[in-house]
């Protein structure tokens, strides 16, 4: 970290504000301490401030995991910056505990000397004991590698609001905002926005807000005049491209997608679902935009949701259905039947930690395989993958353009680390967008009859709409012949459906943009190739090597089924090719089976992103193996 | 183009594809009586989506020239939701078989029924699996031979109709596939009826399970093993009609006409009950203890699922304006950046 200095007088003592160019915070507590509010509070003030954010929750699968104890720990982090960053951070530099438990499992992650902000008032026996501490941590000395800040945040919280009619529980669950008021004042952040969203939110209840503004004052204050703090740090705006921002996590830029591509299409949305983490926040969302005329239906099970898509879809809706992996498994024979009946649905998997129920709150890319290929018989759909939380907005109207133009099912894939973190979303020109053409035929195609499986240049069927006089037609599962759509078992008709319906998928490519490359598109000494949300990690590692003068390149995928056009030849153009993904080696095992290339796999399969220095270091060591090349 | 709705008739619903089930199966007679019922219902014929499951059954759609679609094992009831809340003018009919509906299907169909969605929900009940030819099925009665039953099916059968006002349906009937009058009678009130309708036909399948409702469908047997339930009306059955159900306690006995007992004794039908009590006590009649009813045993009113979701849509726009990409996009903190 490289500082520049600046003095401040505060109170009687003198202040250093050193000037820093990036900083990772972690908020740790118990679920119940507010660890996510206050690290949205901290991300959005970030955000408005001007810095470049990137943040990572982790909380607990349970929702009340015992009060203190290691399961219940909810953490948040934020990496914000001066810079263009596109990952939330592998070395925490300041770390935030409010009691035992976050600490026993969070320090591991602070750098040596990073700063150690802990709540005092937690660390007494039995909370101690909770995380399995023999003896407190603050006393014994083993936190001497870091600087240590012991703040007493309930007596903080409690002295604030003397004479406040609020319980002294109620008081208590401020105390995230004592804290949040002490690091803002440690990284000159601004109180405004987040005053101002206090009274936003507890309008309506004064003593409330009353008793978190008083908190996050006290906080900053404390910093501000305590003795025992004499340096803080600031990390100036970034460079960013002008315009119109506003933060999104990756469920909410798919719910806003899916609805910006049903107004580009003219149509509205049908979100059929069951609830599941982490996919439940598209149907909170987009339960919230009645008024754009968003039919959600919370179904009874995942197959009633993805088949109510289907019904959805051959009525005329721009049909969606949202789950986690355990629900994609429920839909794969509705998948084959939305296949069968060539019907635009999208499907969105929120991947999280598997098998069976896994670990429902953390991140995987282990379905992979399961999109492209977890289906009966011949069953080829589109598989897509946003790389970014913005990105998923980009995505879902990308989806719903291939959906409708070929007629298909279309799998959207996000997960658990995309879905909750959360960037900065540079507001679209509206007319930036592009527009989706859907045909309704209104006439029979046929001489006498309408023919439901008359395809055109890119093997779509017609979407006809049940309520269009003489276009009366069944679909269904069995298969049909071609063109007619009649009841089919010819065995002639069957190879010719099975080898259309995978040439209409394959046929996808031509409509997709080129490659691009970070780094030589003309070939070199190592490819890093990646898929969804390994883009930020994967990125700035090659950006290290590279600035350190390996010739190394990245690319990532946002199309995985079909591949682009010219994915073939550019792996072709390099001397080896790295494959990190977080599960054991999915694309890699496609990419090998399709091009015939001798990809290596970096697998992580921890519930846990990468971190940017797992990449850097394999990507040395595949250098080191290329004669010191 | 549509076609003027008085012209309509039976015919203009014939599909062009060839029936194929077997010679002598109940489903052709249910088929025909829909297709006669379907040109009396003021509808016009681009207007109405059969959707179906699998089974012999759920072969259905493809039979009737209407909008349709085939769908997969059990959940006729979901794709049909789908397409009833995007398009709640269309009249969506459910196809299904006492496999498909109640088997796998269970979960489906129980939503489907308790969220009242308008769907006529047609239950083809052969007591047997015709499709994957002769398994018992959950309609099967106790002790069921069949070839994965050689020894006797062990679990005890659902009954159909009280599962349906079990979910709280709003509608529910029954008929039997040759009584052609009252099948269509039948279909008619399910048709006009808003919200989920359920109907159980008894289907004979004649290669499985020939015969299993002949004491209701046979001309010789059926008077006096079935009752046909009418609003408003004692429950009188029998050849010469010289038999009723009267309520002991909560307990309906057979009771003889004539001598002491007088029609007003008898249990009087009130399919509009707001309670489902009696339509549920009625549906605990079963061979060969009792005549088993015929006809609707519940008929009472309650908004409809997708009335109700689409209302909400409206709601939303009065109170908040149509949205706009402008509005969907500004939403929540935003920034600029210069
Ligand atoms: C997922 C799935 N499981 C099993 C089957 C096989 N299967 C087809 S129809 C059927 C039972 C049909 O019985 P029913 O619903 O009573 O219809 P019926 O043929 O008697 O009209 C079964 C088990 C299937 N098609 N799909
Ligand atoms: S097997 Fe039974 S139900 Fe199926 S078509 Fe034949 S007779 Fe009808
Ligand atoms: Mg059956």
């Amino acid at each position: 970290m490289s500082a520049t200095t600046a003095a401040s007088a505060a109170a009687n003592k003198t202040v250093k504000t050193l000037e820093l160019d990036e900083i990772v915070v972690r908020f740790v507590g118990d679920s119940g301490d507010g660890m996510q509010l206050a690290g949205t509070q901290m991300t959005n003030t970030s955000a408005v401030f001007g810095n470049d954010v990137a943040t990572l929750p982790d909380f607990p699968a349970e929702i009340r995991a015992p009060a203190g104890s290691l399961a219940g720990v909810s953490g948040f982090q934020i990496n914000f910056s001066s810079h263009d960053i596109r990952t939330p951070g592998d070395q925490v530099n300041c770390l935030v505990a409010m009691n035992p438990a976050g600490l026993k499992s969070n320090i591991a992650d602070l750098e040596p000397g990073g700063i150690l902000l802990v709540n005092e008032d937690a660390f007494n026996k039995v909370n101690l004991q909770k995380a399995g501490y023999a003896a407190s941590p603050l006393d014994d000395g083993s936190l001497k590698g870091f600087r240590l800040f012991r703040v007493p945040l309930d007596k903080l919280t409690t002295e604030a609001n003397k004479g406040s009619s609020l319980t002294s529980r109620a008081l208590g669950r401020c105390r995230n905002f004592t804290a949040l008021g002490l690091v803002y004042w440690m990284f000159n952040r601004p109180l405004e926005e987040t005053l101002r969203w206090i009274d936003a939110k507890f309008g309506k209840k004064p003593e409330v807000a009353e008793a978190n503004r008083n908190a996050l004052k006290t906080g900053y204050y404390f910093g501000e005049t305590c003795e025992t703090f004499i340096e803080n740090y600031k990390v100036p705006k970034a460079r960013i491209t002008p315009g119109r921002y506003r933060k999104l996590t990756g469920n909410e830029a798919l719910a806003i997608g899916l609805v910006t591509a049903a107004r580009l299409a003219g149509k509205d949305v049908f979100y059929g679902t069951y609830p599941i983490t982490p996919a439940s926040d598209i149907l909170h969302q987009l339960s919230t935009y009645k008024n754009f005329g968003v039919l959600t239906f919370q179904a009874e099970d995942e197959i009633a949701a993805m088949t109510s898509v289907i019904g959805a879809a051959f009525a005329g809706a721009i049909a969606v259905t949202g789950t986690s992996g355990p629900g994609i498994a429920l839909k794969a024979e509705g998948i084959g039947l939305a296949v069968c009946t060539e019907l635009p649905v999208i499907i969105i998997n929120v991947q999280r930690g598997g098998p069976s129920t896994g670990l429902p709150t953390k991140t995987e890319q282990a379905d992979l395989l399961q999109a492209v290929c977890g289906r009966n018989g011949e069953c080829p759909v589109a598989v897509l993958a946003p790389n970014t939380p913005a990105d998923c907005f980009n995505m879902a109207i990308e989806a719903c353009r291939i959906a409708i133009e070929y007629m298909t099912p279309v799998m959207l894939l996000s997960d658990g680390y995309l879905a909750n973190g959360a960037e900065p979303w540079r507001i679209p020109d509206e007319k930036s967008l592009p527009h989706l053409k859907v045909i309704h035929p209104a006439r029979k195609n046929g001489e006498s009859e309408f023919l439901p499986y008359q395809r055109d240049a890119k093997l779509a069927r017609p979407w006809a709409l049940p309520g269009t006089p003489g276009l009366e037609h069944r679909i269904g599962g069995l298969e049909k012949e071609d063109v007619t759509g009649h009841v089919s078992y010819d065995p002639e008709n069957h190879e010719h459906m099975v080898k259309t319906r995978a040439a209409k998928i394959a046929g996808i490519a031509k409509s997709l943009p080129k490659l691009e490359v970070l780094g030589s598109p003309q070939g070199g000494d190592l490819l890093v190739i990646g898929w969804g949300s390994t883009y930020g990690a994967i990125t700035t590692a090659v950006e290290r090597c590279r600035a350190q003068g390996m010739d190394v390149s990245s690319v990532h995928l946002r199309y995985l089924n079909p591949f682009q056009q010219d994915l073939g030849d550019l792996l072709k153009r390099f001397k080896r090719v790295l494959c990190p993904e977080m599960n054991l080696g999915q694309l890699s095992k496609l990419l090998r089976a399709e091009f015939l290339v001798d990809v290596k796999s970096l697998s992580k399969v921890q519930g846990k992103p990468f971190m940017v220095r797992d990449i850097v270091t394999a990507i040395e060591t595949m250098m080191k193996g290329n004669n010191g090349r | 183009m549509s076609q003027a709705l008085t012209q309509l008739t039976a015919k203009d619903f014939a599909s062009d594809q060839e029936t194929r089930w077997c010679p002598g199966c109940g489903d052709y007679s249910i088929l025909a009586q829909v297709k006669k019922v379907l040109p009396t219902l003021d509808t016009p014929r681009e207007k109405f989506v059969f959707v179906s499951g699998i089974g012999c059954s759920s072969r259905f759609p493809y039979y009737v020239n209407t909008y349709g679609v085939h769908s997969i094992h059990g959940r006729a009831p979901a794709v049909a939701t789908g397409v009833k809340m995007v398009r709640p003018d269309l009249s969506v009919w459910v196809i299904t078989g006492d496999g498909d509906a109640l088997s796998i299907g269970g979960n489906h169909l129980l939503h489907a029924i308790r969220r009242n969605i308008d769907l006529k929900i047609v239950l083809f009940n052969n007591r047997i699996y015709g499709l994957t030819k002769g398994q018992y099925s959950p309609t099967s009665e106790m002790g069921k031979k069949t070839k994965s039953t050689p020894m006797g099916s062990v679990d005890f059968p659902l009954h159909p109709i009280s599962v349906a006002i079990g979910a709280e349906a709003t509608f529910v009937a029954r008929s039997v596939d040759v009584h052609v009058k009252h099948l269509e009678d039948v279909l008619v009130r399910a048709a006009k009826h808003k919200g989920a309708a359920f109907v159980e036909v008894y289907q004979n399948c004649n290669i499985f399970n020939d015969l299993a409702f002949e004491y209701a469908a046979g001309k010789d047997t059926r008077d006096d093993h079935t009752v046909i339930l009418e609003h408003g009306k004692p429950l009188i059955f029998g050849k010469n009609r010289d038999k009723g159900i009267r309520l002991n306690g909560t307990t309906p006995e057979i009771v003889p006409l004539g001598g002491d007992i007088k029609e007003d004794d008898l249990l009087f039908h009130d399919e509009r009950a707001p309670e489902p009590t009696l339509a549920y006590l009625l549906s605990r009649m079963h061979h060969p203890e009792f005549p088993e009813p015929l006809g609707v045993f519940r008929a009472v009113q309650r908004p409809t699922y997708e009335a109700l979701a689409n209302q909400q849509i409206a709601t939303a726009r009065s109170q908040h304006g149509e949205g706009s990409l402008e509005t969907l996009f500004d939403d929540g903190e935003t920034w600029v950046v210069n």
